[in-house]
């Protein structure tokens, strides 16, 4: 007979780390800005630092485009979308689009490394979701250039001209992509200003971009910070302006381009709604809601970071979860075992500190999981507050990080009252074994995405897209290429 | 004797007098007072965006063929009403032959889009093949309470033009008449109000565009503005607007009809569900 093991077990599984290579990444010292297919040195001769969150390292020097710079960059695409993409076929248009994508998929993992060292997500994000997803936008896209009159009944499919694009550091790649695949498909030329902490996948793509030998000036990336974009916005010669960012910077734009002829989509922020009825899974909602806000550090325009939890199961739901945070692994982006990475900037993590600090002040109670954190670089334990209501400012306002603000509800009305109580518009979850109630409550809520016993899917093909504050336009999917036609 | 109609505005399926007391006199080309119009206040927008909320539930959750019938019923109406409102548009110096033809045209409007309540659904929407086991699809749904600066050129068409689309969508609605040409949408109030319309969904003010149209472009409970363009009015209207967002939408054209002035106001929502995929049944049966 065996001997039996009466020592008490160890309750520390750690993993062993699983750090992805950067052997194989190339990355220059210093970037340019890539305008006409040229690598262009700023005429205001300044650069700014692109920092690994995770650990602080400098990993370049990106180039700050000035009104002259961002003034050249839309003089090479109005010349492009005249002399060149104006005039071919949409059938040649998709070819050039289908060999970015093809293009993009050969140099996937090196992107992935490239995007969790900027940005600081995990690496099995970037590899699994984002990269993948952004290979697909323009292979998607690629599709309907010659198909655009399907696109819009009655309507014969005309491009705007120069499309402004301003993209967030929280899908940098992913958002690049969502922005330039239909734009070039509908036929449009581009120029495109990444986030100032993560520039670098787009200089990347940039890079793919001329190696595809897409005619010079149809995409022109400039680099920099708000007054980068500020010029893009101003600029005259811009048809389009596409946004995705904060609500704050929503309007700023929507009031600069009042009265002109620029046509805009606006994709911003979000407090959307994740309600949980008592018939639902439970242990698939507790994954659901885990993915729902600590998904991307939380940085996620549509985080299900309002959860709804019917009061009958909200002891056993907020305990299932309470353990559930603390198996998650924070820390190293690229050891393929985090599930929750760096924050994106310290300023980004001062902003999260500052809403749980107003949480607690405001009598929340909190729970942090006991995880430890790095010493060097910004992480964030994943947070969820209960004990709030409405009126608590952690559940009016988009705090952008790993902070879960739970509310209880008994009836139906109650819930979808407060779930709309917002002036957001972006997403929500719904859980439930009924399906009859699963359709009474999406079509009730005013939301542009609802994920029902799901939660944080994308696709191509899904048009993405919110209501009231949320932002107007769709992005994905048919419907997004309405954005990039006249 | 004859006995003259007191025009006055519509609110949540009623017939009030401008909070304001404040009127403007309506004079014909002879110089004959035709009426005292209602010079309506913000507060009556205030007042007007209230029941149009309210009336949004039912509204948009009625089935889309009742809708339609709706729209018909108030064509059915207003042809009942043909020969005042022909009266109406010569009192406001049309001839009779445009007047006729404009009446016409307003209930031909109102039968086109009655038949396309319960279609530009299955237009607008799709089926999309996710690369996941979800099945995911994209529907449309009006964008909620819409203010309507109406066509200052006519009396009853633009007013007509603008209102039908965008109710047949499910919205409700808050129309600032033609200012020089207020008669026509008084009277048109009439023909929702006997035409099935549940109080609150279409409602109806007169007065001063200056005055209206930057108070429901500013209001935070509107959703979207649509008018033609107001010449100096716009960008001070699209600056208010930016507060909530709000959609601003301006037509050129005050006479299109078709499928896109529905769609301009409604929102594109996007469902996922899980697909089970555990063992059972291959596909290929």
């Amino acid at each position: 007979m065996a001997k039996k093991n009466t020592a008490t077990p160890s309750t520390e599984w750690n993993y062993a780390a699983s750090p992805e290579s950067t052997a194989h990444i190339r990355l220059e010292k210093k970037y340019q800005l890539f305008i006409n297919n040229e690598w262009v040195t700023p005429s205001s001769k300044k650069y700014f630092p692109t920092i690994n969150p995770a650990t602080e390292d400098v990993l370049a020097e990106i180039a700050w485009a000035n009104d002259a710079d961002v003034d050249k960059a839309v003089k090479a695409a109005r010349k492009a979308y005249t002399d060149v993409w104006s005039k071919i076929s949409g059938a040649e248009r998709g070819k050039y689009i289908y060999r970015i994508a093809r293009m993009m998929q050969e140099r996937a993992r090196e992107f992935a490394v490239i995007e969790t060292l900027d940005s600081g997500k995990p690496i099995r994000e970037s590899r699994d979701v984002d990269v993948p997803l952004a290979c697909n936008h323009f292979f998607y896209y690629a599709g309907w250039a010659d198909k655009l009159e399907y696109a819009v009944p009655h309507k014969k499919p005309e491009a705007l001209g120069v499309a402004g694009q301003i993209i967030p550091w929280n899908f940098p790649l992913l958002m690049a992509a969502w922005k330039i695949a239909p734009a070039l498909a509908a036929g449009n030329t581009v120029v495109l200003k990444p986030a100032e902490t993560t520039s670098l996948t787009a200089l990347k793509l940039a890079e793919i971009i001329k190696d595809s030998g897409l005619p010079a000036g149809v995409v022109n990336i400039v680099t920099g910070y708000g007054d980068t974009g500020a010029a893009i916005v101003n600029h005259p010669d811009i048809d389009k302006i596409a946004f995705t960012g904060s609500t704050n910077v929503g309007k700023m734009i929507q009031r600069a381009v009042a009265g002109t002829h620029k046509k805009t989509t606006l994709e911003l922020g979000g407090k959307s709604a994740n309600i949980i009825f008592d018939d639902a899974p439970i242990d698939q909602a507790v994954e659901g809601i885990i993915n729902g806000i600590f998904f991307n550090q939380g940085h996620v325009c549509c985080a299900g970071s309002r959860l709804f939890v019917q009061e009958n199961v909200a002891d056993l739901v907020i305990r299932k979860l309470k353990t559930r945070m603390e198996s998650l692994y924070v820390g190293d982006p690229l050891d393929k075992n985090t599930d929750i990475g760096a924050i994106n900037s310290k300023k980004q993590l001062e902003t999260i500190n500052h809403y749980i600090s107003i949480g607690k002040a405001e009598g929340a109670e909190i729970f942090q999981s006991d995880c430890s954190i790095p010493s060097k670089g910004f992480f964030c334990k994943p947070t969820l507050f209960t004990g709030v209501s409405q009126s608590h400012v952690i559940t009016q306002e988009e705090i952008f990080g790993p902070v879960l603000t739970i509310q209880t509800f008994r009836t139906i009305d109650e819930v979808i009252q407060k779930a709309n109580n917002t002036p957001y518009g972006l997403a929500a979850g719904v859980w439930t074994d009924k399906g009859s109630r699963i359709f009474n409550l999406t079509t009730k809520l005013r939301a542009g995405v609802v994920w029902a016993n799901t939660y944080n899917k994308f696709d191509p093909v899904s048009p993405f897209g919110g209501y009231k504050e949320s932002g107007f336009g769709r992005e994905g999917g048919m419907h997004g290429l309405s954005a990039y036609l006249k | 004797m004859e006995i003259l109609k007191t025009y006055k505005i519509f609110i949540g399926g009623a017939f009030p007098r401008t909070e304001s007391g404040r009127y403007y006199p309506l004079v014909d080309a002879a110089g004959n007072t035709l009426a005292n119009v209602c010079l309506s206040s913000r507060k009556d927008v205030r007042n007007a965006v209230v029941a149009a909320r309210k009336a949004f539930g039912s509204w948009s959750e009625k089935t889309a063929f009742n809708r339609g019938q709706i729209l018909y019923r108030m064509a059915e109406m207003l042809e009942g009403r043909k020969t005042q409102f022909i009266e109406e548009l010569i009192q406001q110096g049309a001839s009779k032959p445009n007047a006729t033809r404009e009446v016409q045209e307003a209930i031909d409007c109102l039968v086109y889009y009655a038949g396309w309540a319960d279609k530009y659904q299955q237009i607008g929407s799709s089926v999309n093949p996710v690369s996941s086991s979800h099945f995911n699809f994209s529907a449309l749904e009006p964008m909620g309470v819409i203010g309507i600066i109406a066509p200052q050129e006519s009396s009853l068409i633009g007013l007509v033009n603008f209102i039908a689309p965008i109710i047949c969508g499910g919205n409700t609605v808050i129309v600032a008449a033609s200012e020089p040409l207020p008669l026509c949408a008084v009277t048109f109030a009439e023909v929702i109000h006997s035409s099935d319309v549940p109080g609150g969904v279409v409602n109806i003010l007169t007065g001063k565009v200056s005055e209206l149209a930057p108070a429901l472009a500013a209001h935070m409970d509107v959703n979207a503005l649509v008018s033609e363009s107001l010449g100096e009015l716009d960008k001070p209207l699209a600056l208010a607007c930016v507060e909530n967002l709000k959609r601003h939408i301006t037509y050129t054209n005050s006479t299109d009809q078709g499928l896109q002035r529905i769609t301009d106001l409604q929102e594109v929502k996007t469902t996922w569900h899980p697909i089970e995929s555990i063992g059972g049944a291959t596909s290929s049966y």
